[in-house]
């Protein structure tokens, strides 16, 4: 590696925190434009076009306020929480290519900053990260409501990366691949001519858990349970102020983003899909953009519709339901993967068949199990 | 040459750490000094190539494990300080002598058994061809096939073992409120006597 | 390629903190911490010296370690949490009885 080559990496580098805070300012933007839409009110208008500045007016605003530290607080810890917030997600974010490559000086540039040997396991480690951030914000904070948010967090984020985990398994199954370049190289192509080969259909119970799991992940509504104003005031914020609250709510949206954005490298089909040809570097990350957006409208129009659900049914939820619909879902990744190589083209017939079977066995199982239960329960209840 | 840089970085880290995890009286700071120890030892994990376990190491200890610690002492509210002092006055010299001998002991060993100059052959890259985890998958599932279903047998057994071991009865009395850091609690007293 | 002397030393340094930790501690949510500590270090080696010897199966083997600290660390909080529960205090100073 020369010199030339150090200073496109840091390029890169640049180019990609740069590309993030922007995608921070507009995505924050259009939050509170879909939601206002949602509720039939106008959201932000008057800064810039629109409002479109609203996010770095108020940015402008927390960052000038004073920063303060509550006297109980744990200091050294309650210092370093905010950065901990946003440091592991601009790292999650380095190894996810949102754009093909262009050319310069004779060079291939991706973009993207390092395409790692264990592409899905760093994205993995790094968002196991963030649950520090919420964690320590929490009992450093030296008071009872973030501290309740923060206890509440830890056994929420573990127990949903355990579902996050089965539903990247299962596509690391699928594609046989743990490099993000080779796993969006492996979506190109088109079913029966004109279904585009994303991973998302045939993987799409992989799909909904990556999805709720990464709600749970990112502590968005309805799974906003560290934070839940109607009980806790803030949650694990309750006390921070000025640009350490700025850097939690950074953080916080630097997540959804990443996790959007993973989805989209891992299910969507990356930065793939039809273009013209004239400037072909930038349609890519158009079409990038364009799904994450998708996702994250998904995500906003949840957050609109459902209500927040109570701490025992989230945790009931992750344990009793996604979890072993992940289990089942990665044995059957392993049948549809592993027959057809087996039997020829029957064995995919052979496959299908065996998961729809042994799928409504376990409904009708699941079901006959939890009759008796509820009912006793009921009887039991005054 | 960039290998013994890194060895010289995290290597102190990851000792200081540990050290510093031993002398903190809080808990919630010891767990802390070994969330950094651990990537410490992750780093070097990748350095001797091994990526997978560095990655396993990341989201296993420092993600899971870890803030099941944090978890257990915010919960439990012992954070509070302990006493740091030996109670047993002949302990101490004792463990330092017994540490030095081990020390040396060690010295002894790695003398007679690799030598102080040994190197790693290299072509590891070999082992590795194909992807670090490739290669640990092919192993892991072939030849230590069964120590890796024994394995998780026992995690299935740990994990029912730790809900019949924490599980409470409906109608026990519940302990303790969760409590943040340590801090002074002046108003009980003031609360009674009003 | 760094020397293996090296790394060998360190771990050991690693693991005697641990020890340490074990024998001094008395709360015993870091008795469990160390316990971790010394569990690294030999991971550390097992690593090393799948690199000198050029067999993946040392890094097999610190992953099953890791595996194994995983379910050990699930039980021993748990028998933290009800040491706590009967007794107020998780100082394994006090956990001198079999019965009470």
């Amino acid at each position: 590696m020369g010199w030339l080559d150090w200073m496109l990496l840091l390029a890169r580098i640049v180019l990609t925190f740069f590309m993030l805070l922007f995608a921070l300012v507009i995505v924050i933007w259009l939050e509170r434009k879909f939601i206002a839409d949602m509720q039939t009110r106008p959201g932000p208008l008057r800064a810039g076009p629109r409002g479109v500045l609203i996010t770095l007016a108020d940015g402008m605003k927390l960052f000038f306020k004073e920063s303060f530290v509550p006297t109980l607080a744990d200091r050294p810890v309650y210092l370093i929480a905010p950065i901990l917030a946003v440091v592991p997600a601009f790292l999650a974010f380095s190894v996810i290519p949102w754009g093909t490559h262009v050319t310069l000086f004779g060079r291939e540039i991706p973009f993207q900053i390092a395409d790692l040997n264990i592409g899905i396991l760093w994205v993995l480690a790094m968002t196991s990260m963030t649950v520090y951030a919420v964690v320590l914000a929490g009992w450093s904070s030296g008071s009872n409501y973030p501290l309740l948010g923060s206890v509440r967090s830890s056994a929420q984020m573990i127990s949903y990366e355990v579902g996050m985990g089965l539903a990247l398994i299962s596509v690391l199954m699928f594609t046989g691949h743990l490099k993000m370049s080779e796993i969006v190289a492996g979506q190109g192509g088109y079913y029966w001519g004109f279904v585009p080969r994303w991973n998302f259909i045939p993987q799409f119970p992989a799909f909904l858990l990556y999805l709720i799991a990464g709600l749970a992940e990112t502590n968005r509504p309805p799974f906003d349970l560290p934070e839940a104003e109607s009980e806790l005031v803030a949650g694990f914020h309750t006390e921070y102020s000025g640009w350490r609250f700025a850097m939690l709510y950074l953080g916080e949206y630097l997540n959804t983003i990443t996790v959007a954005a993973i989805a989209t490298t891992l299910f969507l089909g990356g930065w793939r899909g039809p273009h013209p040809s004239f400037l072909p570097w930038l349609w890519p990350i158009a079409w990038f953009a364009l799904k994450i957006l998708v996702i994250f409208y998904v995500y906003v129009w949840i957050r609109g519709t459902m209500p927040r659900i109570r701490y025992d049914r989230l945790m009931a939820f992750g344990w009793k339901l996604l979890i072993p619909l992940g289990l089942f879902w990665v044995l059957a990744t392993g049948t549809i993967v592993l027959l057809p190589g087996l039997y020829g083209s029957r064995g995919r017939l052979v496959a299908v068949g065996l998961i729809v079977g042994i799928g409504m066995l376990l409904l009708l199982a699941a079901d006959v199990l939890e009759r008796p239960r509820s009912r006793s329960r009921e009887g039991a209840s005054p | 040459m960039a290998e013994l840089i890194v060895f010289w970085v995290f290597a102190p880290l990851a000792v200081a750490s540990g050290i510093a995890m031993l002398l903190q009286r809080n808990a919630v700071y010891s767990a802390l000094f070994l969330v950094v120890n651990f990537f410490a030892l992750a780093v070097f994990f990748l350095m001797l190539g091994a990526e997978f376990l560095f990655a396993v190491q990341i989201i296993v200890y420092a993600g899971a494990i870890m803030v099941l610690f944090l978890f257990v002492i915010m919960l439990l509210g012992v954070d509070r300080e302990e006493r740091l002092v030996e109670p047993i006055r002949w302990q101490r010299p004792l463990g330092i002598f017994l540490g030095v001998g081990i020390t040396a002991e060690i010295f002894a060993a790695v003398r007679a058994g690799v030598g102080f100059a040994a190197k790693a052959p290299g072509g590891f890259a070999l082992v590795n061809q194909g992807g670090n985890a490739q290669a640990i998958a092919k192993v892991l599932f072939t030849d230590y096939f069964l120590p890796f279903e024994i394995t998780s047998i026992l995690l299935i057994v740990a994990a029912v073992a730790a809900m019949v071991l924490a599980h409470r009865r409906r109608g026990a009395v519940s302990g303790p409120p969760p409590a943040g850091p340590a801090r002074p609690q002046p108003d009980r007293e003031a609360e009674v006597a009003g | 390629m760094i020397r293996l002397p090296l790394v060998l030393f360190f771990s050991a340094v690693l693991f005697s903190t641990g020890v340490y930790g074990v024998l001094a501690r008395r709360n015993g949510v870091l008795v469990l911490m160390s316990i971790e500590l010394m569990l690294n270090a030999v991971n550390v080696n097992l690593v090393a010296f799948s690199q000198y010897v050029r067999d993946i199966g040392g890094q097999v083997f610190a992953l099953f370690v890791i595996a194994v600290a995983a379910a050990e660390v699930g039980i021993g909080l748990a028998i933290v949490i009800l040491i706590f529960r009967n007794r107020e205090s998780i100082n394994v100073d006090e956990v001198s009885l079999l019965k009470w």
